[in-house]
């Protein structure tokens, strides 16, 4: 199984990576050969096995729907790049 | 005194031979001086450690301390700590402070542990050699040209420098056990859910487990007994009692049954470290362990599961560095999908693209049978497989790395191969099993691993397998020399 630079391409949009020419052309190698690697799985026959999720096969556990933290909005976006009158910033989206 | 075991150091200070001042100043110092050729921190927090260990030895005046009440620690760069940089060895959260601490890093304040800083890792724990920082690759204190393994790699240095006795780490596919084996010391993975995630940066979560690396397995006991709880804030925590797994350590391991998958000692091993594990193996039968051959068959077929699941996870996880709320964000950006595009290419390092890209491509339309489907499929293969296994014996054992530390750079360039050395501890991440990697000699003045693999939940049986080997060996209590005039 190998990657084209394109197939690369439309995946790193997907992802939401900006990449240059020159990291297509490399990424394309590099993932070609680990999807050579992973494609060993499709020689195994898994007809009827119940995929796995969580190794101990636990479900998620739910809690009561109520109040538990405390408001901690300051502090949380004393990390973030752009703040203004406590919501985040970002370039324009709508004009 | 930094030489010692975490578990001297706990009884000197227990004694008041030394306090932890004294102690924290000592490795303050070591590490002043050493730092420059290993490379083990991103973060030093000298006069946070120096106000813990005065604050630790306040409260042993007043009687009320804990084994661990003035231990000096190192953590991963992957467990957030209030107001210290928590970076997670990328340039994405190079510039992020976190708000709150990991439960991991409560549980220790709680106990009045001593945070020396926060050690090296490979960019998001993803990699095998701590070559991926950018923070720079940390060096392997037994021959500086080699690599520490990874990803826990700078709290592996750290202990074998002597930079602390006892450190965190976290082991997603082997980065506890790995850089463990590679650096000479001890560490284990517990059963996942085991060790509470919360606060502790994800990037595989159904694989993702902390843990505590160390010189010996009784040092490890006193850490995990601290480190594992049940946690309300991390919904994969499983809420069962915690074993003193200290008191335990002088059971007897007579008629205890150990496995050898033959699987583990195939083609792809290095002979010489074979031979080691064969020798750690018969110490442990001349002991009164029984030692039977097993097979664990879909053993090759671990890595190529996990370069699936892992990537699918990460790709996910990782979708949260946007540039919006906190972490590195691109200059002047144009629009949002610019801002997106260009904080991504720029916070992340190639390893991390790499790993997002093919979990990106897995999980697409189209691919997600054939790819993530079909993985998880093998995953619980794997489990029965284990389970199978852990029918006939109680404790599995082997190699914990086919091969010896390579020098820095040799694999950089070739990802499969990278992958490929962690044959031996996938598979137990994909399980959920506790693994541990002990030190069982040397080869060419490289430390080799034993690993040892338990059922769920049976840390105790594998700290007290450990600890009695310990008792029988001293492996663990070699020491590399790092001269402070530097150079290799």
């Amino acid at each position: 199984m190998s990657l084209a630079p394109e197939q690369v391409k439309h995946i790193a949009m997907l992802a939401r990576i900006g990449a240059d020419e020159q990291e297509l052309q490399a990424y394309s190698q590099s993932l070609s050969s680990i999807l050579d690697l992973v494609d060993q799985l499709q020689a195994v026959d898994t007809n009827g096995i119940e995929p796995l999720a969580n190794p101990l096969d636990a479900t998620q556990r739910l809690r009561a729907d109520q109040v538990s933290e405390p408001n901690q909005r300051e502090q949380l976006q004393s990390v973030a790049p752009a703040t203004a009158k406590g919501l985040f910033l970002v370039p324009k989206v709508i004009e | 005194m930094l030489n010692k075991t975490l578990t001297e150091q706990s009884q000197a200070l227990a004694k008041g031979e030394v306090s932890s001042l004294e102690l924290t100043q000592a490795y303050i110092q070591r590490i002043n001086q050493l730092e420059p050729q290993v490379n083990a921190f991103i973060s030093q927090t000298p006069e946070q450690a120096l106000a813990q260990a005065k604050a630790a030895d306040e409260r042993r005046a007043k009687g009320d301390a804990h084994a661990l009440t003035g231990i000096p620690l190192a953590h991963k760069d992957i467990f957030c700590t209030q107001g210290v940089r928590t970076s997670c060895g990328s340039k994405m959260l190079d510039n992020f402070i976190a708000p709150y601490n990991a439960t991991v890093i409560e549980r220790f304040n709680a106990v009045g542990a001593v945070s020396l800083g926060k050690t090296n890792l490979d960019e998001f724990a993803m990699g095998s050699s701590t070559e991926s920082s950018f923070y720079g690759p940390t060096r392997n204190p037994w021959q500086l040209d080699r690599v520490p393994g990874g990803s826990s790699g700078g709290a592996a240095a750290a202990i074998a420098a002597n930079f602390a006795a006892g450190a965190t780490g976290t082991d997603t596919g082997g980065s506890i056990r790995q850089p463990a084996a590679f650096c000479g010391i001890s560490g284990i993975k517990p059963t996942y859910g085991r060790v509470s995630r919360w606060g502790m940066i994800a990037y595989g979560s159904s694989l993702d487990q902390g843990g505590p690396m160390a010189k010996s397995c009784s040092d490890l006991a006193l850490m995990l007994e601290v480190m594992a709880s049940f946690d309300a804030k991390d919904s994969t925590s499983v809420d069962q009692p915690v074993p003193a797994y200290s008191q335990g350590l002088t059971q007897s391991i007579k008629g205890l049954r150990i496995g050898l998958p033959k699987e583990y000692f195939g083609e792809g091993l290095d002979p010489r470290i074979a031979d080691q594990v064969q020798a750690a193996v018969k110490t442990l039968e001349t002991q009164g362990a029984i030692i039977k051959e097993i097979s664990l068959p879909l053993t090759h077929l671990a890595i190529p599961a996990y370069y699936i699941i892992a990537p699918a996870e990460a790709s996910t996880n990782l979708s949260r560095y946007d540039g919006v709320k906190f972490g590195h964000r691109c200059d002047n950006p144009k629009d949002l999908q610019d801002l997106y595009l260009r904080t991504r290419q720029q916070g992340f390092g190639t390893e991390v693209k790499r790993r997002i890209l093919i979990g990106t491509y897995a999980l697409s339309a189209g691919y997600y049978d054939a790819y993530y489907r079909k993985a998880q499929q093998l995953r619980r293969m794997i489990k029965n497989d284990f389970a199978a296994a852990l029918q006939e014996v109680d404790v599995i054992a082997g190699p914990a790395t086919p091969n010896l530390p390579w020098t820095l750079g040799a694999k950089s360039q070739d990802p499969v191969a990278m992958y490929l050395e962690d044959l031996y501890t996938i598979a137990v991440n994909l399980a959920g099993l506790p693994g541990m990697s002990v030190p069982c000699g040397f080869v060419d003045g490289l430390p080799v691993g034993l690993q040892l693999i338990g059922n769920y939940f049976q840390e105790q049986q594998l700290l007290t397998l450990g600890h009695q080997y310990q008792l029988q060996s001293d492996w663990h209590l070699q020491q590399p020399e790092l001269s402070t005039s530097g150079g290799n």
